[in-house]
């Protein structure tokens, strides 16, 4: 029963791994860029999320949705001011670029707020408890497994049902020719960006509602992490960055139940270099030639 | 001709550098230079290590590596044990402080290697993490509370190894090994195809490239009275980045100005850690918009005093 409870822990934990992860893996499937910027996305949004719910008194949808287009508008200026000049620049280059935009957020807003941790307060989210077949569960556990569905479901419908899905799906596979075929690649682009960013928000309100305590360098660790699970399902690959995400979570409570709790966040890196090495194209990816 | 004129300028800058060491030593002993400005010059030493050592991994071979506080920890950590737990002297400490780092690379080296540009990134910020982690778990040496060391970093020391670091990186880089790693840069596929074995000069930089960081490593350990695994985390692989990158990416000069620079910057805002992190991110972002290449580019400072007819063959193979 343990085993259960560890497994639940960790989907909880792998969704919201998930919803960071879609972001770095449409970012990465349309500019080819990892977005370092995009665990500090994450630490905004659950700053938004947390004065929304305190200073403004607002419950846990209107948090999110605020957090959320907050997160957007966040992640088009980022990408509007920093990356697009540096388009056609070296990938090393946006690498570096990304870096600094990662730690400019992180210590930008240090500066201005301080480094004082916050708490989330615990009435946000009912916190029942009920037991399934002699499994005690969170419900809020279930809601935010719940909130995290909503949302994969909803970029489904918007990558494979809307105009604009389907504009981001062009770019990705042949930017120019799509450019030709008359999309407008800049827009495209700010748009990934906006909904990717969206969805670390998201993901940001969700954890800090889950762990209680966020503080302004709280992106960095599950970034990465988040990113190891974009590549463990294919990067680039939507379907791919979800299960990639729960199955991290669900490894790492697996670590943690073992009684290995301390090295939790190592597991994620070994799982990275593997995956790396034996199967560099992830769970989901088609293995590419490389051509000359 | 130009042999004996990169000899005589290589004697020059030998000779140029004993003499600063000579003026160091002098006002150290005299009781000149205070304890402050002292440390300041053993950071600026310990930098310049590390920033040599990146640059062979990164400007010279091309290989995007963000891990090199990994490497570090490993030979401070390395060089620790040897003078607290097994009481060995200094000078042991230092070359197994480098051996240990060098065999991480190697461990790293061969499997991530095979990986490109971004991956081959993620990947040693992910090996640099793994290192942290280990170490926070060992309890052999202290775990999170870290590990005492004996203050055994001197002038001397730094000097020497400073020097060493840059003769070797500097001849490295003007060898056959050294042209090889640099076709690697500039274009990997033509240098495997041209008969050059990529993967395994790729793993030899990156091995003399995480030597050098262990060396740092134990000269940082023994400066700093303790260790701890939270010195070592990627912050610090950036801090080590961005002399790479400011100096220019491929220039030997460049990321020795960038280490002598930043170490001074970042000496006077001790006290406002933020704003150091603040100027360091904008910097990084500035630079990549309007000088991706860096202060210097591929060029050396000692190439700026040639003819330039003669620049063309001086060009990567000058020391500061």
């Amino acid at each position: 029963m343990e085993l259960i409870q560890q497994l639940i822990n960790g989907v909880s934990l792998g969704s919201i791994y998930a919803l960071i992860a879609l972001g770095y893996t449409m970012v990465y499937g349309i500019v080819k860029l990892i977005n370092f910027a995009h665990g500090d996305v994450f630490m905004v949004g659950s700053f938004v999320g947390f004065y929304s719910i305190t200073v403004l008194d607002l419950s846990f949808v209107p948090a999110l949705l605020i957090a959320m287009s907050v997160c957007a508008l966040f992640g088009v200026l980022i990408e509007r001011i920093a990356y697009k000049p540096l388009r056609n620049a070296t990938r090393i280059a946006a690498l570096i670029t990304a870096i600094g935009v990662s730690l400019l957020i992180e210590y930008g807003f240090i500066y201005v707020r301080g480094a004082q941790p916050e708490a989330y307060p615990n009435d946000v989210l009912p916190t029942d408890k009920f037991d399934i077949f002699g499994v005690s569960v969170n419900s809020q556990s279930i809601l935010i497994f719940g909130v995290a569905v909503v949302l994969m479901i909803i970029l489904q419908i918007i990558v494979h049902k809307t105009k604009i899905g389907k504009a981001m799906r062009a770019v990705s596979f042949d930017a120019d020719a799509a450019k030709l075929m008359g999309i407008n690649v800049n827009n495209t682009i700010s748009a990934t960006f906006a909904i990717g960013s969206a969805l670390a928000g998201a993901a940001g309100v969700i954890f800090g509602i889950y762990y209680i305590k966020i503080e302004p360098l709280m992106g960095v660790l599950p970034g990465l992490k988040a990113f190891v699970a974009a590549v463990l399902g294919g990067i680039g690959i939507i379907p791919g960055a979800m299960v990639g995400g729960l199955l991290l979570g669900v490894i790492e409570a697996l670590v943690s139940a073992a009684g290995y709790s301390l090295w939790r966040d190592a597991v994620a890196f070994v799982v990275l270099i593997l995956i790396l090495i034996f199967m560099p194209q992830g769970l989901f990816g088609k293995n590419k030639k490389e051509k000359v | 001709m130009t042999t004996i004129k990169r000899a005589k300028g290589f004697w020059l800058s030998i000779s140029l550098s004993l003499i600063f060491f000579a003026i160091v030593q002098v006002l150290i002993g005299g009781g000149s230079l205070n304890p402050f400005y002292q440390n300041t010059l053993m950071f600026i030493g310990i930098n310049i290590i590390l920033a040599a050592s990146l640059h062979l991994i990164i400007g010279i071979t091309g290989q995007f590596s963000i891990g090199h506080a990994g490497f570090l920890a490993v030979g401070a950590y390395a060089s620790a044990v040897m003078t607290m737990k097994l009481n060995m002297p200094f000078t042991v400490a230092l070359i197994v402080g480098g051996l240990a780092a060098a065999i991480a690379g190697l461990i790293i080296g061969i499997p991530s290697l095979r990986l490109k540009g971004d991956y081959l990134a993620i990947a040693t910020l992910g090996f640099g993490e793994i290192v942290r982690i280990v170490l926070l778990n060992i309890d052999y040496v202290g775990g999170a509370s870290g590990m005492q060391v004996s203050h055994l970093t001197t002038w001397p020391w730094v000097f020497a190894s400073v020097l060493v670091t840059i003769i070797v990186i500097r001849n490295f880089t003007s060898s056959t090994h050294g042209r090889a790693c640099i076709s690697i840069r500039e274009d990997e596929t033509a240098a495997d195809s041209m008969g050059i074995n990529t993967t395994y000069y790729k793993v030899v930089a990156f091995a003399i490239g995480a030597f050098f960081a262990g060396i740092a490593g134990a000269l940082y350990a023994h400066n700093f009275y303790i260790i701890q695994p939270s010195n070592f985390g990627f912050l610090k692989s950036f801090d080590i980045l961005i002399l790479v990158v400011l100096g220019g990416l491929g220039s030997l000069s460049g990321a020795v100005l960038a280490a002598v620079l930043l170490t001074v910057v970042t000496t006077f805002l001790q006290d406002y850690p933020e704003t150091r992190m603040i100027i360091y991110s904008l910097v990084l972002i500035v630079m990549m918009l309007y000088r991706p290449q860096g202060l210097m580019g591929t060029k050396e400072i000692t190439s700026m005093f040639k003819r330039k007819g003669g620049s063309s063959h001086g060009n990567k193979n000058t020391a500061a």
